[in-house]
């Protein structure tokens, strides 16, 4: 008597109302030769019924499932014997509750069994299986129900197509607030966590401090006891790797982006794109110990061989690498509004005698410039918001520095490395990492925002 | 079905396509295709876009000071005609353009002729306005800045304007030259691409149905406009719009299915045309 299986026996009988809707559809309006007469296709009729047969059942099978547990557990509580209750702090008797529930589904049982748990035990399953009964008649009698209604409501004037319509429409609906409740719920949680970070640290030493040290004493006498919580080495150092990732990304994805677009051949077009988009294809971490394990040594050696010294994990190395991940990024959203640009602007300039480069020069890139800003500001909220490629290469150290041979950490760095571990989730040090991600947040949504704005914009200018 | 068609394939590629355009070309053009004073001299052009002809044998002068009109059904090439007089086809892949197209005595496809200059000599104005996305100012500076046809910006404001003048639009736009080109009203924007055109001041200039996209206001003025240029320049026109033909043109090109059919004096092509595909499509029998 498993769930699944009322489920599958639901779908059965909305299959069943499915068919006896469209059957009861023709036999009112009077066979087949008069279905012109019914106001919807006599699919519709079928799916009215299907919906009526599945829809209030499911409900109450949901609204059951949910609320079984909570009212057989009431039930059993209430009938312990009081001695066993008595003297019992909440937690005790959660305890004995759950001990009751592993009792009478086979699980193991953390205390010895006594007789009056095991009594308990046997109602609860008793409960259990008879309220799964009841369950089932009920599930079955709505549905059977529902379909009798559509049925009995069934007429050639009743307008089938738009109340399924309108059902599709409410379940869509339900989908797509399910999208932003997530959404919503992910963005309140980083902020009631980051309230709680603000009521231990001032926001002004967060946002302004420049010491980064996130320790919590566990004794009062401990070393190093005092924790520091200046974020702006971390902003400084995300600002440096992203810049170090623009640098190198910028130019090579437009210059590509333009050369596939506006010179390539067909030939070349068809093998170069594909090549590129391998680079998007490349999973994070793969780019991250390529930073780690080759790009870092060479810089350092390469530092060695000119006299200059450089740290084994250099922002230079992570925003060399992360620069290279952004590259096909840049040229396939630049090679898009690139396109987007239309033929009759080349037209126009090539009809006053201007050649291929000053027409790119002077028309193409100008008329693309808003989408390849666009494009660019989303890619600086993906360098921003990259994690594993600066965990790798950058490093943990919480310098405050312009030099981007020394080593440096990030916001994304410092939320990995205080979370991970055994942590207590009410200190400060824990709660640190909340607030950093609601800046990180809030810093890529603006500059999103920012980027989709500036896009929508040039593309109502040529549609 | 599909034999017939491998087994033409299969002779054209032993065919020269000279040959194949004789073996094709069954219309001789009716009337006079030269011009008194010819400025672009065509003989026996043919058009291919790969496998397909798409212009076949034809002749044509456009002569000083003369408007050249070139009607036809939907596809029959005369398009494909205009530009390949500035050889826009060039942007094309699979285009062929054969037989001989002079300016002034000199051969346009020639190896040796680089098509960019010539662009500036030929000028084009197409069916949909197509301003670039700067303002007025830029808009018509862009042909002459390219060309460094002035020396200082005092020189580049005059011809601005003077272009802007002759092409009837400096009143309207006067005093708003920096505002986008874009903005402008579709007829404006008509005359601020023939503005354009005329600041690189070319010999010749190819309008492909400049008013299919226009009101019938802002098309009398286009039209008044082409008929002042006259006096200046060469203008070869594609139209669809018979009465467009006979407002604006002194001689009127009759294209059919690639072929050249007829050509005359403009009053002469639409009051007595000889040939019965001619009169078939003035009569408005087909087209």
């Amino acid at each position: 008597m498993h769930t699944w299986t009322l489920i599958l026996l639901l779908l059965a009988v909305m299959a069943l109302a499915y068919h006896l809707g469209i059957k009861r559809a023709i036999t009112r309006v009077g066979g087949l030769k008069q279905i012109n007469h019914l106001h919807s296709l006599p699919t519709y009729y079928g799916l009215y019924a299907a919906l009526w047969a599945g829809i209030p059942a499911l409900l109450l099978l949901g609204l059951w499932l949910g609320f079984q547990d909570h009212f057989i557990t009431t039930l059993v509580t209430a009938q312990l014997p009081p001695d066993l209750v008595a003297a019992q702090s909440a937690g005790q008797i959660d305890l004995i509750l759950n001990d009751i529930k592993n009792l009478a589904t086979g699980n193991i049982v953390s205390a010895t069994v006594t007789p009056e748990i095991q009594a308990a035990a046997d109602q609860f399953a008793r409960f259990e299986q008879l309220s799964t009964q009841a369950q089932w008649l009920a599930v079955l009698a709505l549905a059977l129900g529902g379909a009798s209604f559509a049925w009995w409501r069934t007429e050639p004037q009743m307008r089938a197509r738009n109340r399924v319509e309108s059902v599709f429409l409410v379940i869509m609906v339900i989908f797509s607030s399910l999208a932003i409740l997530t959404t919503l719920g992910i963005v309140l949680s980083v902020l009631f966590e980051s309230l709680r970070f603000f009521e231990l640290i001032s926001p002004l030493e967060f946002f302004l401090g420049t010491n980064w040290s996130p320790q919590i004493a566990l004794r009062a006498d401990q070393v190093g006891a005092t924790g520091a919580f200046g974020a702006i080495p971390l902003f400084t150092g995300t600002l440096m790797v992203s810049l170090i990732a623009m640098v190198v990304a910028v130019p090579i994805g437009l210059m590509s982006a333009i050369y596939l677009s506006e010179y390539a051949s067909r030939t070349v077009r068809a093998f170069a794109k594909p090549i590129i988009e391998v680079l998007a294809g490349i999973p994070t971490v793969v780019y991250g110990f390529f930073a780690a394990l080759t790009v870092a040594p060479v810089i350092r050696e390469l530092g060695a061989t000119v006299g200059l010294e450089v740290a084994s994990e250099s922002a230079l190395a992570a925003g060399l690498v992360m620069g290279v991940m952004i590259i096909p990024f840049i040229s396939s959203l630049a090679d898009d509004v690139i396109n987007a640009v239309p033929q009759a602007l080349r037209d126009g300039s090539y009809a006053l005698g201007a050649t291929q480069s000053e027409t790119v020069r002077l028309v193409v890139i100008p008329a693309a410039l808003p989408g390849i800003v666009g494009g660019i500001l989303l890619a600086v909220s993906r360098a921003i918001g990259e994690t594993m490629i600066v965990v790798m290469a950058a490093g943990m150290a919480a310098n405050l520095t312009a030099n981007p041979l020394d080593s440096v950490t990030t916001v994304t760095v410092q939320i990995v490395t205080l979370l991970t571990g055994d942590q207590e989730f009410d200190s400060a040090k824990t709660l640190a990492a909340f607030a950093l991600g609601l800046t990180l947040f809030v810093v890529t949504l603006a500059l999103n925002v920012l980027a989709l704005s500036i896009v929508r914009k040039y593309r109502e200018q040529y549609q | 079905m599909s034999t017939t068609v491998e087994a033409m394939d299969k002779a054209m590629s032993v065919m020269t396509s000279a040959e194949l355009a004789s073996a094709q070309h069954s219309r001789e053009t009716v009337g006079d295709f030269t011009a008194a004073e010819p400025r672009m001299v065509c003989r026996n052009v043919d058009v291919w876009y790969g496998n397909k002809q798409a212009i076949k044998n034809v002749s044509l002068d456009i002569g000083k000071n003369e408007v050249v009109s070139m009607i036809g059904p939907s596809g029959c090439g005369k398009s494909t005609f205009l530009r390949s007089l500035n050889r826009m086809n060039d942007t094309i892949v699979d285009c062929r353009v054969t037989g001989s197209i002079q300016l002034d005595g000199e051969e346009i496809y020639d190896k040796k002729l680089d098509p960019v200059p010539l662009r500036a000599r030929v000028g084009m104005v197409f069916q949909k306005p197509n301003p670039f996305p700067k303002s007025i100012y830029e808009n018509v500076a862009y042909g002459p800045r390219i060309h460094g046809l002035t020396n200082n910006k005092a020189e580049l404001d005059e011809l601005v304007e003077a272009s802007l003048q002759k092409a009837g639009l400096w009143k309207e736009v006067k005093d708003r030259l920096d505002q986008p080109g874009t903005g402008l009203s579709g007829g404006q924007q008509q005359r601020l691409c023939i503005a354009r055109t005329i600041a690189v001041s070319p010999e010749v200039i190819l309008m492909d149905e400049p008013c299919s996209a226009l009101d019938p206001i802002a098309t009398a003025i286009v039209e008044e406009l082409i008929d002042e240029l006259r006096q200046n320049y060469s203008i070869a026109i594609v139209t669809h719009s018979m009465q467009q033909a006979a407002r604006v043109s002194q001689r009127t090109a009759y294209f059919h299915l690639g072929d050249l059919i007829e050509v005359g004096e403009t009053n002469h092509i639409f009051t007595n045309p000889q040939h019965k595909l001619t009169e078939d499509y003035i009569t408005g029998r087909f087209g």
